[in-house]
């Protein structure tokens, strides 16, 4: 997008799609709410892991340092407002002002992860990041003696709703005529809180802090020739992906209202980097569209493999979850063999692909 | 040309194992000159250009510059006081577009953090229009402006080379090491580089060369200084060093044929 373009007056059409694309993800709680409300719920994942995604995508994708544990800072997040909110310790601070506390911890590890790691790259660094997610996993299982923080592996129950005054999000009410139920004003925080960390992505992308991670990911001795402090500017980028982390985990302990370290494995931190990488690593849409296809995909396939297999052969063959996890994996090695850019790659991406097109044509 | 000192190397030394990559080597570049440093392929050119920017850290010796010392700064450190430098074998930011190359270029000499950069206040705002403009003004003084959009890596060899002379041109330096600007380039593009080396150094900026194309440094260099196996052999103006013997027999050879006829 050059200068020039984003200062220009933005045309009605824009408008139009913009006010269309509002009034679909208004009334889209609705239209899932026809299959059921658990498909509210699933909405509701796509958007905590399109922030997990976006956050991620700022170490992996802009500054090109490859993190297997990103899921700890989701974990950190997490169990920051559930120990804040909770019968656990009877503190019950409000959402608001556990946000920003969630996010500044996650944040502080996320500065403590990069300080150790900063001379690594690569396989290195995975390795490295894939050990400390699973320290902090491992920490919060344990945390139940002899002091008993985390409530160990039976996790932590009873977490407090988002609440404002004395409305909560968590019971149905009625306005205007219309029933809201639970799931469905949760996905309206949701979708805000998912548009403004949008909003923040899109801005450091496009910044002086966007390049200099840009700057590092091509080449880190240029960059450092070129006067970028590569020291800060890493740790800068692990500790917004960090914190863009804690934020989707405080959702996340609100809305699920039950936490446990299960929740925080290294499945999550792979699944979390197959978003990021399938949608198109470094792309911001791509990785929104990365998050929302993987959650729906698994949920999709849960509900379609019986029927489909008992049309086919009248009798459930291999049973859904078992199948789901076989069609999921094929459909991964599918696309990342098809589109090895990802599914939507930066215009960047897309230009060299075709200028290697144009090359192999000629 | 003033006769005022921008930098000088005291003793520098540097070991890699067993190899003695450079030994005392001290010269002084003089604020507004070309200078150029040359010498057979493994003499420590290169090695050189990475203790003065800090990509390495000379086991002696010591650099000052622009009136005060230089030692021990890390390479952006280094480049925040004024030297950039460009790579003999080319290292650019190949996937992002050569207008963003130059942009990255400012880096140093912009402020914009995390704040700034989400809510683009006034001053932010500001910043960012400075640097696009002058990224601009750069491609086009080094003549790529055509190929602004352009991916780095896109780019037709001599225009990478000049893509990273507007890089390093983006840092505001006093001086402006070059490893082997002309390399791979052919006689036409040698010129226009001539050229540019020497608008370079009228609009005030010092020039470090090294340069295997003889014809070129000899044509556009004050003075230079001619390393053989780390060691300083000569230091003078082009005609000067050229006509020095050891300077002869360091590249053609000089050495073994005197051993040969030792041994015979």
């Amino acid at each position: 997008m050059s200068l020039a373009a984003r200062r220009s007056g933005i045309p009605v059409h824009v408008w139009a799609g913009v006010a269309l694309v509002a009034i679909a993800l208004g009334v889209l709680p609705f239209v899932a709410a026809l299959a059921g409300q658990a498909w509210v719920r699933i909405l509701n994942f796509a958007m905590i892991y399109t922030m997990l995604a976006l956050g991620l995508n700022i170490v992996v994708g802009f500054a090109g340092l490859l993190d297997l544990g990103y899921i700890a800072f989701y974990a950190v997040g997490a169990y920051t407002y559930a120990l804040l909110a909770s019968p656990q310790f009877g503190i019950h601070l409000p959402f608001w002002v556990i946000l920003p506390i969630g996010a500044s911890i996650a944040c502080l590890f996320g500065v403590l992860l990069g300080t150790p790691t900063l001379k690594l790259r690569g396989d290195y660094l995975a390795i490295v990041t894939l050990g400390f997610g699973e320290i902090i996993r491992i920490f919060l299982n344990n945390l139940n003696a002899p002091l008993n923080f985390t409530n160990g592996p039976q996790g932590i129950n009873l977490i407090d709703p988002f609440r404002i005054g004395g409305f909560s999000l968590a019971s149905t009410e009625t306005f205007f005529g219309i029933s809201f139920s639970g799931p469905q004003k949760y996905y309206y925080m949701l979708l805000l809180l998912t548009i403004a960390v949008i909003f923040v992505n899109l801005r450091l992308q496009n910044s002086r802090l966007g390049r200099a991670w840009e700057a590092i990911r091509e080449d880190e001795i240029a960059a450092k020739a070129m006067g970028i402090n590569t020291r800060n500017v890493k740790l800068l980028a692990f500790a917004m992906g960090a914190s863009f982390g804690g934020i989707a985990g405080a959702v996340f302990s609100a809305t699920q209202q039950f936490i446990s370290p299960e929740s925080f494995g290294l499945f999550e931190s792979i699944i979390v980097l197959a978003m990021v990488v399938l949608g198109g690593m470094g792309n911001i849409p791509g990785v929104i569209l990365g998050a929302v296809l993987l959650t729906l995909l698994p949920e999709v396939l849960r509900y379609t493999m019986e029927p489909l297999q008992m049309a086919l052969f009248g009798r459930v063959v291999i049973d859904a979850e078992t199948i789901r996890l076989l069609v999921f994996g094929v459909a991964l090695v599918a696309i990342m063999l098809f589109r090895p850019a990802g599914l939507w790659p930066s215009a960047v991406r897309k230009r060299e692909l075709e200028v290697a097109k144009e090359e192999a044509a000629a | 040309m003033s006769e005022h000192t921008l930098l000088s190397a005291e003793h520098i030394d540097k070991r890699f194992g067993g190899v003695q990559a450079l030994s005392e080597v001290s010269f002084s570049i003089r604020d507004g000159e070309i200078y150029g440093l040359i010498g057979p392929n493994g003499a420590g050119k290169t090695s050189l250009f990475n203790v003065l920017t800090g990509i390495y850290i000379p086991d002696g010796g010591s650099f000052t510059f622009d009136g005060a010392p230089l030692n021990r700064l890390k390479p952006n450190e280094v480049a925040e006081r004024g030297i950039a430098r460009t790579f003999q074998n080319i290292r650019l930011f190949q996937n992002l577009s050569a207008l963003e190359n130059v942009m990255i270029g400012r880096h140093v000499r912009t402020h914009a953090g995390v704040f700034g950069a989400i809510f683009r206040d006034r001053t932010t705002l500001a910043e960012e229009a400075a640097i696009t403009s002058r990224a601009y003004q750069l491609l086009d003084y080094v003549g790529i402006a055509t190929r602004a959009n352009d991916l780095a890596k896109h780019l037709a060899y001599g225009d990478q080379r000049r893509l990273e002379i507007a890089r390093a041109l983006a840092t505001d330096p006093k001086l402006l090491a070059l490893d082997e600007p002309a390399a791979g380039m052919n006689a036409t593009e040698t010129r226009a580089l001539k050229g540019l080396l020497e608008d370079i150094r009228r609009d005030g900026t010092t020039i470090l060369l090294i340069e295997h194309d003889m014809k070129l440094v000899m044509s556009v260099c004050d003075r230079v200084l001619v390393l053989d196996y780390g060691r300083k052999i000569a230091e003078g103006t082009a005609a000067a060093v050229q006509k020095d013997p050891k300077v002869i027999a360091a590249y053609l050879g000089g050495e073994v044929s005197l051993h040969v006829k030792a041994a015979g």
